[in-house]
């Protein structure tokens, strides 16, 4: 297949661009809620007329009501959301838990499909027990306990956790901490007793939540695939989610390097357009090489991951490990570039600036991702 | 079955049948590169076998017409073709500038006659092609050359310099900027074609840092070219004075061939293999180098991406045009920067300038060869004004 949009995929990018500087724009969504505070940190009414839209499902199955789309489509939606720093449980919830649910019984997807589909329902995802993505660690323990489980220990930085209708959580049915087996996921009602959260705002003006399970009861039926199967649907769900973050880092990037390229040609000193000169011009370029280079690896790993290819774990790490050097990069350099007022929260670039940071910690940063294509490459 | 799927079938069996298992080998030095022309030989049978295999199947330039000597491959199925020979190792069975260079400007620019008799010629690794470009006083600013044809009506007397030209030594022909109008920079250029052995052409060698020599400066002192090689068959590309147009078509050619966007040894991972090397002489690679190896795998393996989304764009007219200078800037420094890092993993091995174990210094004359890169075709430099300019339309550059 090659690295480009089909008709279809074209259309879609068109229409979702449009729409998205419409609706999502920063001034409209990020600001607006930013500046009163919202404790979601995000708008209901767009995230309904994302499902309007019919974005809210694409990757749910055509049988479960979904569009059955991939990787690519998702990525274009995400691609809009980075540029507009939109706020929006469309990563966590369409990306990551219904990624998770496609692996659930007839009764799990039919409980929280149709709420997904509709826009009614935000769903969050908690692994990550301390600050930093350690996937490969979880402590957090699910013992049986009658026809259930009985849920015990905590979680950090759950994205959008106390907003969530239904929270996916790993926790360990079997083995110790650093094991790979012995992983199951559940499905947590967002009302389910003994769960307490500690919401805090992030920079980026997200809300993420500590969460306590503190002998959380759960049905057997609240399991996600099998019990000690849960690992391989954590792998699906990282990598779906490494892959979509990474989507949304390229539309971060973009947006960022878009507009200070611009501002390049508006702001004068020394009578002449800071365009103009070398020093800026070399800078700019060599970004716009690293952003061109982001988005190329971004639409090769999405199409992987769509054919289903092996090669779709390694370079869903090169991916993320990419756009987080190069979206960091567009964001260090369009402060920079935009001189002092790019220190003021007038401007928008700063807030590029903050939402970059925050998507590289998101499911592994730089460093981690390296890391990985060190391990996975047998080094 | 697709009729795609069906002829990677094929292509995979008569590869299969063809490709010797020698030629499936990494290439190790000159003499496993197969130039062709009037004085090549052959280093085995295997590379005889595998050239003219390929070359009675069209597949030295596998996308060329057939009436030119070429397989007449869609972009489809020419994409399928280099994964498969990718995925054999399959070297190429005879690398040429008049492959990489002269045969797109003579497809684009060319006459009917002078593609049949020229692109053939290549096609068929005849004649070996060089490339009179950069003069002493015009490196970056190429324009300003100063190599002088003089009108003579059916024919030019040709007097000048080039330097850097690539294994003029060896060459057969050379296609060259003559400037044909002193009063006209831009359109005062025209694109020559001659042959190498006319009298008053000279060569001399240049000799690298890395000790070897694969340019030359090229003397022309003298040299009667004529303007025509028979009915339609003009001895220059294009028109008269407007050789500057050729000439910056194929700098495009040039920036994306030496960019490496086909993929091969520079979009390779290098970390595993450099560790491994590493732990069979005993070594053990610094944890600091690792993660240096681990952050250049990631951005090696995202340049491969990008070189295959350039290549799928650029057959459909989607790539910006002044794309290949992105690749060829960002291409040609990590190429660099890998072969840093070889040296580096190599240890005090790396420098051994003559041993038999490193087939004669080849870590670090191949280290010190990738300098040339960000600096050949166009500087990295250059090639940041090209995008500020033509891409990001910025201004007064």
């Amino acid at each position: 297949m090659p690295l480009y949009h089909d008709d279809d995929q074209a259309m879609l990018a068109d229409t979702a661009s449009g729409f998205m500087a419409e609706e999502g724009n920063i001034q409209k969504q990020l600001r607006h809620w930013r500046d009163r505070d919202c404790p979601d940190g995000f708008g209901h009414a767009l995230w309904k007329q994302m499902a309007e839209m019919g974005f809210t499902g694409m990757l749910v199955a055509e049988d479960d009501g979904g569009l059955g789309m991939g990787h690519v489509e998702a990525g274009i939606v995400l691609g809009e959301i980075g540029r507009n720093l939109t706020p929006s449980p469309f990563l966590t919830s369409s990306v990551l838990a219904a990624t998770a649910l496609k692996h659930g019984s007839d009764d799990l997807r039919g409980r929280y499909l149709p709420g997904l589909i509709e826009g009614e329902s935000v769903f969050a995802v908690a692994i990550d027990e301390t600050a930093k993505h350690r996937p490969g660690r979880i402590a957090t323990k699910a013992e049986k306990s009658g026809n259930g489980f009985k849920l015990t220990g905590s979680k950090s930085f759950v994205i959008q956790g106390a907003s969530a209708d239904m929270i996916v959580v790993a926790a360990r049915t079997s083995g110790s901490d650093e094991d790979e087996d012995g992983i199951t996921l559940f499905a947590v009602p967002k009302d389910a007793a003994n769960m307490t959260q500690d919401a805090v705002r992030l920079v980026d003006s997200s809300v993420a939540s500590h969460i306590k399970f503190d002998g959380v009861e759960l049905d057997g039926d609240a399991v996600i695939g099998e019990v000690n199967g849960g690992r391989d649907i954590l792998n699906a769900v990282l990598t779906a989610g490494r892959v979509g973050a990474a989507a949304e880092g390229v539309g971060v990037a973009s947006g960022a390097m878009d507009m200070t390229v611009d501002y390049l040609k508006q702001r004068k000193q020394f009578g002449r357009l800071i365009g103009e000169f070398q020093a800026l011009q070399h800078r700019a370029s060599h970004l716009y090489s690293e952003v061109e280079i982001a988005r190329a690896v971004v639409i090769k790993t999405q199409q992987l991951l769509d054919a289903g290819a092996e090669s779709a774990e390694l370079m869903s790490s090169v991916a993320k490990a990419k756009v987080a050097k190069a979206a960091g990069l567009a964001v260090k350099e369009g402060v920079q570039m935009h001189g002092g007022i790019g220190m003021t929260d007038e401007y928008d670039i700063g807030l590029y600036m903050k939402r970059d940071r925050a998507l590289q910690e998101f499911l592994g940063d730089a460093y981690f991702h390296a890391n990985r294509v060190a391990e996975l490459s047998g080094y | 079955m697709s009729d795609l799927e069906s002829f990677r079938a094929e292509t995979r069996e008569w590869l299969e049948a063809n490709c010797p298992q020698e030629m499936r080998e990494p290439v190790r030095d000159e003499e496993d590169v197969y130039w062709g022309g009037r004085n090549a030989t052959f280093k085995s049978d295997a590379q005889k076998a595998w050239f003219e295999a390929c070359r009675d199947k069209g597949y030295t330039v596998p996308a060329w017409p057939k009436d030119y000597g070429g397989a007449g491959l869609d972009p489809a199925q020419a994409k399928v073709l280099r994964q498969e020979m990718s995925r054999i190792n399959a070297r190429p069975p005879l690398s040429s500038f008049g492959i990489w260079m002269l045969g797109p400007a003579l497809l684009h620019f060319g006459t009917e006659e002078q593609k049949k008799h020229f692109l053939g010629q290549i096609a068929r690794g005849e004649i070996r092609w060089c490339q009179g470009y950069s003069e002493p006083g015009s490196g970056s600013d190429l324009v300003s050359l100063q190599t002088f044809g003089e009108d003579k009506g059916d024919h030019w007397v040709v007097n000048g310099q080039k330097v850097w030209t690539s294994y003029a030594d060896e060459c057969d022909w050379i296609f060259c900027l003559v400037r044909t109008d002193k009063t006209n920079k831009y359109q005062g250029i025209t694109f020559m074609l001659f042959d190498m052995e006319t009298e008053g052409c000279s060569t001399k060698p240049i000799k690298l840092i890395s000790g070897n020599s694969p340019f030359c400066e090229t003397f022309f002192d003298d040299v009667k070219v004529p303007k025509s090689y028979g009915e339609g068959i003009p001895a220059y590309v294009g028109e008269i004075n407007r050789g500057w147009d050729v000439a910056k078509y194929l700098l495009g050619h040039e920036r994306e061939m030496i960019s490496g966007a086909g993929g091969g040894d520079r979009t390779s991972a290098i970390g595993a293999a450099m560790t491994r090397h590493a732990a069979k002489t005993g070594d053990e690679l610094d944890p600091v180098m690792r993660a240096e190896l681990a952050m250049f795998d990631v951005d090696a393996l995202a340049y491969g991406a990008m070189g295959e989304k350039f290549l799928d764009e650029i057959k459909v007219g989607k790539a910006h045009p002044a794309q290949p200078n992105m690749m060829k800037y960002v291409g040609t420094e990590l190429n660099k920067r890998r072969h840093e890092l070889m040296m580096s993993a190599g240890g005090s091995r790396a420098l051994e300038w003559e041993s038999e174990q490193t087939s004669g210094g080849k870590p670090s004359r191949n280290w010190l060869r990738t300098k040339a890169n960000s600096i050949e075709g166009g500087t990295s430099e250059v090639m940041l004004n090209v995008i500020s300019k033509r891409i990001l339309d910025l201004p007064g550059s």
